[in-house]
């Protein structure tokens, strides 16, 4: 990770290793707060959202913190993107203030690798367009870590729009490089058949109960209407075929974990029942989103 | 009284099935001789021992980007680029600003290029008024100031009824129409090749059947019109396949393939390398194979470059708003001579033919050998010549090219127009 987190594909499975095993050290004690840190004292990080997040900024804003380093939060709508300036410029110029890294979501896919190819400093994808959510991934390896010990031959079901997920595609890469058996599962407009190549251990249904069945962990995705072309699935049945209800949770292990990046879209791709049952993890996602991006920003910054 | 010998090469000609070592003696601009020991007394002197004489060789599909875009490139850089990858004739695409779709544009192309280009230039002239898809240009006024094909490239013209008539037009004044394949629904704002490759990278694909339905569609309407119908940059398998059952039916349908895309895959570009973008995208191995297959076969019938020169700075942004293109003047020959010629895929004669004789007779222009009478342009190749491609020294005003720092074997040595050496190697 000298130059960054850009994406999962690339790193190894002992790299993730290290950043899962760190962010155990960083998870609070039941029922206490976070503890402060000050390995990253006198680091200065930028976090430079180009695409709306509350989630995933703020994460890395208490992240950065909590391990003592001082952050600078911009948006696009503040920042001069709106004047014309080009994405190599504006990043140039935040470049010369010299922070230690920035983090950087943008609605371009390689929007961070065509820029880490011109910046001296690392950049920390927080997710880039259709393409991949790096942090997203290792926090959930953590989430299921905590509940299940080991990744090793599990079985996973993705559901959801996975065309254009980038939280399915660094999934994907993190689960197959540990061994698991990876369900995709979607309206088939959404669900290329080329995704099966992706990586080892990846298949294809379009079936919710088949992919659903003896699952050890159901990673429901949210339904992003704003990136739809109006023509790739009927909405209007989306939720009778793709969302995930009580009945379906009893075809799974006993003990599955339920899942979702956030935010959620009470019925449209989960039933409030689901998403508050005791089987749902979506809580202790945003929880090890914090401990993880820890890890992630001392392994990036500590150097 | 001008006169160049051109000594001792070997003199290829396809359209004259000639291929022996011999003299050409070019006098006032036309070639008066082919034969053996020309007296060159009094004459320039070229000595083309271990070379290659062909006729001057002819890209059918570039972009000069003059008027509009004289950043990016002029008639007068391009077609210094031209003359250094060996080219004596270029058509230059009309999707300048303004966009060449009347008479006046084309005049004005046809001046600056008579003033500043140091290679000949064709005009091609827009289908549809601004090449917007609705409006049938002026072709005819074009046809009488200069253009030799009509063609809406960079864009389709999506509307079936709009390019049947055109076709019906076309034909009458004997205009090939030369097509863009692109059904802009399936692409869809596409960056990239649809395939494994743009699913890993999250970028939106560009599907064969873009190609492949506009291919289909205007097959069967070149058929109904019997115009002379062309196909720009083909790059799928099932185009390839389609442009040969057209031939077999006996339709004037031809087709031409830039080097990129018989050598490069999706899977050949380094993660979101704007140098590796255009259109149609870089497909996979088995439309490189029918590619290549239809170059030896002769559905394919023209190597052309599609030669898109864009500033760095256009090229130098988030890949999704990085524009289409790459240069390829310069390296089109060598590459050509890496792929087809040095792996045995195509002998000589066949490689010189496809940018001579048949880009030729596609246009009808009157070039593209070296019989007694006809221009003196000519194109003197090395096979083996070992070079770098320096992008940074290029003529071109534009960088835009996967192929900087390509190792070649063979490539041209010089460019002769008209009788002039205008370009050599190194010189």
């Amino acid at each position: 990770m000298r130059r960054g987190l850009l994406d999962i594909e690339s790193l190894t499975r002992a790299e993730i290793e290290a950043v899962l095993a760190r962010s155990k050290d960083f998870q609070p004690a039941p029922g206490q707060s976070f503890k402060r840190f000050d390995i990253l004292r006198g680091r200065s990080l930028v976090n430079l959202f180009f695409e709306a997040s509350t989630r995933t900024r703020t994460s890395f804003e208490m992240a950065a913190k909590r391990l003592g380093a001082d952050t600078v939060s911009i948006t696009a709508s503040s920042s001069s993107v709106s004047k014309g300036e080009s994405l190599v410029d504006t990043l140039n110029t935040l470049a010369a203030m010299r922070p230690d890294a920035i983090v950087m979501r943008h609605a371009a896919s390689g929007a961070p690798h065509f820029l880490s190819r011109y910046l001296p400093i690392p950049i920390v994808n927080a997710g880039d367009g259709t393409h991949e959510h790096p942090t997203q991934a290792l926090l959930d390896a953590r989430t299921i870590l905590d509940r299940r010990g080991t990744l090793e031959g599990l079985r996973v079901a993705i559901i959801g729009d996975i065309a254009h997920s980038r939280v399915a595609r660094s999934n994907i890469f993190l689960l197959s490089k540990f061994g698991v058996q990876v369900v995709l599962c979607g309206p088939a407009s959404l669900l290329p058949r080329e995704m099966a190549q992706m990586a080892p251990g990846v298949e294809l249904t379009c079936d919710m109960e088949t992919a659903i069945r003896a699952a050890d962990v159901i990673m429901m995705l949210r339904v992003q209407l704003e990136r739809q072309h109006s023509a790739a699935f009927p909405a209007g049945e989306y939720f009778q075929f793709f969302g995930l209800r009580p009945e379906h949770v009893e075809l799974a292990k006993p003990d599955v974990v339920v899942m979702h990046p956030g935010p959620i879209n009470r019925g449209r791709e989960i039933s409030s029942e689901v998403a508050d049952s005791q089987r749902s993890a979506i809580l202790n996602q945003v929880e090890n989103g914090v401990a993880v991006r820890m890890a992630v920003l001392e392994r990036v910054l500590a150097a | 009284m001008s006169k160049l010998v051109i000594k001792n090469g070997r003199v290829v000609d396809p359209a004259q099935g000639l291929d022996r070592i011999s003299d050409i003696a070019i006098e006032n601009g036309l070639i008066r001789e082919i034969a053996e020991d020309i007296d060159a007394t009094g004459s320039e002197v070229f000595d083309a021992s271990g070379l290659v004489v062909a006729p001057g060789f002819i890209d059918m599909h570039v972009h000069l980007r003059e008027p509009g875009f004289e950043h990016a490139e002029t008639i007068e850089t391009g077609s210094r680029a031209a003359a250094a990858g060996g080219f004596t004739s270029i058509c230059c695409m009309p999707n300048t600003e303004p966009i060449n779709d009347n008479a006046t544009v084309t005049s004005y192309i046809v001046d600056r290029a008579r003033r500043f280009g140091v290679v000949n230039v064709y005009p091609i002239g827009a289908i549809t008024k601004s090449s917007a898809g609705e409006e049938l240009s002026s072709m005819a006024s074009m046809k009488q100031a200069g253009i030799i094909a009509i063609s809406d490239d960079g864009k389709p013209v999506m509307n079936a009824r709009v390019v049947r008539r055109a076709m019906e037009y076309a034909r009458a004044l004997d205009l090939p129409l030369i097509e863009h394949c692109e059904d802009l629904h399936l692409s869809a704002n596409g960056d990239m090749h649809e395939g494994l490759q743009s699913i890993r990278l999250g970028l939106r694909g560009i599907p064969r059947s873009s190609e492949d339905v506009m291919v289909a569609r205007d097959i069967i309407l070149a058929e109904v019109t019997g115009v002379r119908y062309h196909v720009a940059h083909i790059s799928s398998q099932h185009s390839v396949e389609m442009v040969s059952f057209a031939k077999q039916r006996g339709l004037s349908v031809t087709a031409e393939a830039t080097p990129h895309h018989f050598l490069l895959s999706d899977s050949d570009m380094p993660p979101y390398d704007s140098s590796y973008k255009m259109k149609p995208p870089l497909r996979e191995r088995r439309d490189i194979e029918a590619v290549t297959q239809g170059l030896v076969s002769g559905a394919i019938d023209a190597i052309a470059t599609d030669h898109a020169p864009h500033p760095g700075a256009e090229k130098m942004q988030e890949f999704e708003r990085c524009p289409f293109g790459i240069i390829g003047l310069e390296t089109a020959v060598g590459l050509a001579l890496e792929s087809l010629y040095h792996t045995g895929k195509l002998p000589l004669s066949r490689l010189i033919q496809v940018f001579t004789q048949n880009p030729a007779r596609i246009l009808s222009l009157d070039r593209g050998t070296l019989r007694t009478g006809a221009v003196g342009d000519v194109t003197i190749l090395s096979l083996d010549r070992k070079w770098i491609y320096d992008v940074n020294q290029s003529p071109s005003k534009s960088r835009n090219t996967p192929f900087n720092g390509h190792r070649f074997r063979g490539g041209p040595l010089a460019t002769v127009v008209g009788g002039r050496v205008i370009w050599r190697c190194g010189g």
